[in-house]
């Protein structure tokens, strides 16, 4: 029977990344609620280092594809590689994180095992054998609890949902003998690094997002140097992204990112429902919009009625004096 | 060049949430239902490389007979013919079950290339794509924000965390749409006039026996308290500042 959790640990260029800490605290909270074990599966090129790290987030077994043509992502590759892990482990549930890689590479998994796949789960549970989840839709206007009627029970987890906690074993560590076959070499693929000192959208701790009040594509400024202030990925409005004062990546709402900072900063931003989808869920909204009638102040925790070419100064001023 | 676009039909995404009688799914009663923003992209793309290189843009639907009007907006706007896979209870199905129906009336249809959305905006799912990918047995490249080709070769581009990244490979294969990737055109009169006379085929959807996934119900989120006006100008940010450090403990 199957039973246990298997965690996809998500790294890039050998580094562990945040969502599968995450995702390994979501797998530990599974196992320790079911009375299972969970394994965890690294893939990628010289990742045998990470092991001890995986080990530090509670798996007790860590597989390891470990080979040249695992350098890059593809989700043909990277799929064949998670599927020697389950054919080892023969899961219960099966985790990712629902970022980029993870939502490309959990519905081919899901295929090739001809279940479906419960996408960017906010809380999973795991008891009796049987999984349960809730998800939010119609971004996030409202939220469905989902169970599995077929087993494995495939998950992506909604960054930022699970804070990574450190819960070390003794694990072991098994190679996987697997190497992408010709059929995933029908596509190759290269990762080019951005050169960006700030965090990631999906993954910031804090954002700093500015709208059409901000004005043109020079005065963003302002908004970066907040965001620098406070440690803080820059987001933007789509009537920003749509004038191409910032790109696309940048764009938070329902046709964009989807965020869960524990700071969300909306300047110049009115709040329109769509903008409102992306960034609800975050912990601590505050908006700086010269207009009192602007809707963002309907969902702001904390609201400053100015011009933010004024107030977002004194908050830089007042963040420098605090050091 | 063969295109198939699958579109899928939503609620707009000024549509305010009410749950229905089933407690499952939303209220359908004053829903405005639209295109799927994304798969205008897929449309719109498709649309560009038959300009480009000649060729038919087949858009597939899942869904009950309503879900015409999402089909006649993307044949407005210039796709050649609809398939139409009936079902009814559309909205409940699972990703898997979806993405098996549009894989075997595929099967039996030439094509180079597929697109689907990145997600479509009522379920917010992110699968069908890659899972209909996958049982055609193609590559395929999510949430592309740019995409070339030359003959059968395609260099596809998408941006993830901390980066981009860039695919090669040949045709065919399957893209989603991610924002950024063209501007879909507006439907002309024309094309509107025109959209009314292209054939929609349709056919019973083929599903598994069962879905793998099952709604329980569905929940509005908490009320959020209303939020605290800080202050009325600059002077206020001190205290903000104070807020956020001692009550909120954000900083
Ligand atoms: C299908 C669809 C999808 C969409 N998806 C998204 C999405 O993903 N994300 C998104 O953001 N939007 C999305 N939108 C667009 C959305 O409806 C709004 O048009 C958009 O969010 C407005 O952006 P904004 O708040 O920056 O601009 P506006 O609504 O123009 O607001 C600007 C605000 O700035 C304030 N302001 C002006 N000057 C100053 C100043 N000096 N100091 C302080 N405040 C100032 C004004 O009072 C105003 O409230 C979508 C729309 C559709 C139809
Ligand atoms: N019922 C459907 N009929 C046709 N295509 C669909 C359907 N549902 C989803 N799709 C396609 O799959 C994409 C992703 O949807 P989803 O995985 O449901 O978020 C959509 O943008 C469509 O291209």
């Amino acid at each position: 029977m199957a039973e246990g959790i298997l965690v996809f640990a998500e790294q890039r260029n050998g580094h562990l990344m945040k969502a599968a800490k995450e995702v390994l605290t979501a797998g530990h909270t599974l196992a320790e609620e079911s009375g299972t074990e969970m394994s965890a599966v690294v893939v990628g090129e010289g990742v045998d280092s990470l092991t001890d790290e995986i080990a530090q987030f509670g798996a007790s077994n860590v597989y390891v594809a470990d080979d040249a043509g695992f350098a890059n992502y593809t989700g043909l590759a990277y799929a064949e590689a998670v599927n020697a892990a389950v054919n080892e482990a023969d899961p219960a549930v099966i985790l990712f994180p629902a970022d980029s890689m993870g939502q490309d590479l959990a519905p081919v998994v899901a295929a090739k095992l001809e279940v479906g796949n419960g996408s960017d789960v906010t809380k999973v549970n795991y008891s009796d054998g049987k999984v349960t989840a809730r998800r939010p839709v119609y971004a996030g206007k409202s939220f469905v609890d989902i169970s599995f009627r077929k087993s494995p029970a495939v998950l992506t987890v909604r960054p930022n949902t699970y804070p990574p906690e450190e819960h070390p074993v003794n694990g072991t560590v098994q190679s996987l003998d697997v190497t992408p076959s010709d059929n995933a070499l029908r596509v190759s693929a290269t990762f080019e690094e951005s050169e960006s000192e700030r965090p990631e959208l999906t993954e910031a701790e804090r954002i700093v997002s500015g709208g059409r009040g901000v004005g043109s594509a020079d005065d963003f400024e302002i908004i970066e140097k907040l965001a620098d202030a406070l440690g803080a990925a820059v987001g933007a409005s789509r009537a920003v992204t749509d004038a191409g004062w910032r790109p696309y990546s940048e764009q938070v709402g329902q046709t964009g990112k989807t965020v869960s900072p524990a700071l969300y900063v909306a300047c110049g931003i009115s709040g329109a429902i769509q903008h409102l989808a992306g960034m609800r869920s975050s912990k601590v909204i505050v908006a700086i919009n010269k207009d009192p009638e602007a809707p963002i102040f309907k969902i702001a925790d904390y609201g400053i009625v100015a011009d933010l070419f004024e107030a977002i100064p004194r908050f830089i001023e007042e963040l420098e004096n605090q050091d | 060049m063969n295109i198939l676009v699958c579109v899928k039909q939503v609620p707009d995404t000024e549509t305010k949430v009410k749950i229905g009688d089933d407690g499952k799914s939303i209220d359908e009663a004053d829903v405005n239902f639209v295109l799927n923003p994304y798969d205008e992209f897929g449309v719109e793309e498709a649309l560009q490389l038959k300009e480009a290189v000649g060729g038919e843009v087949t858009v597939l639907s899942v869904g009950p007979e309503s879900a015409t009007s999402a089909m006649r907006t993307s044949l407005a706007m210039g796709a050649d013919k609809g398939v139409r896979l009936n079902a009814e209870d559309v909205r409940l199905k699972d990703s898997f079950s979806i993405a098996t129906a549009l894989a075997n009336a595929i099967q039996s249809l030439e094509y180079d290339v597929v697109f689907c959305g990145k997600k479509a905006v009522d379920g917010d799912n992110h699968q069908v794509g890659p899972m209909l990918a996958t049982l055609l047995d193609i590559p395929c490249v999510s949430t592309v924000t740019s995409l070339e080709f030359d003959g059968a070769s395609f260099t596809a581009f998408r941006d993830v965390e901390g980066g981009k990244e860039t695919y090669t490979g040949e045709l065919p294969a399957l893209f989603t749409t991610d924002k950024g990737l063209n501007e879909p055109r507006y439907a002309a009169l024309k094309g509107i006039m025109q959209a009314k006379k292209k054939p929609i085929d349709v056919s019973d959807a083929e599903f598994p026996a069962e879905d793998s996934l099952v709604v329980e119900s569905m929940e509005l989120p908490p009320e959020s308290p209303p939020g605290k006006i800080v202050g009325e100008d600059a002077d206020a940010v001190p205290e903000l500042v104070r807020l956020l450090k001692e009550e909120a403990k954000v900083l």
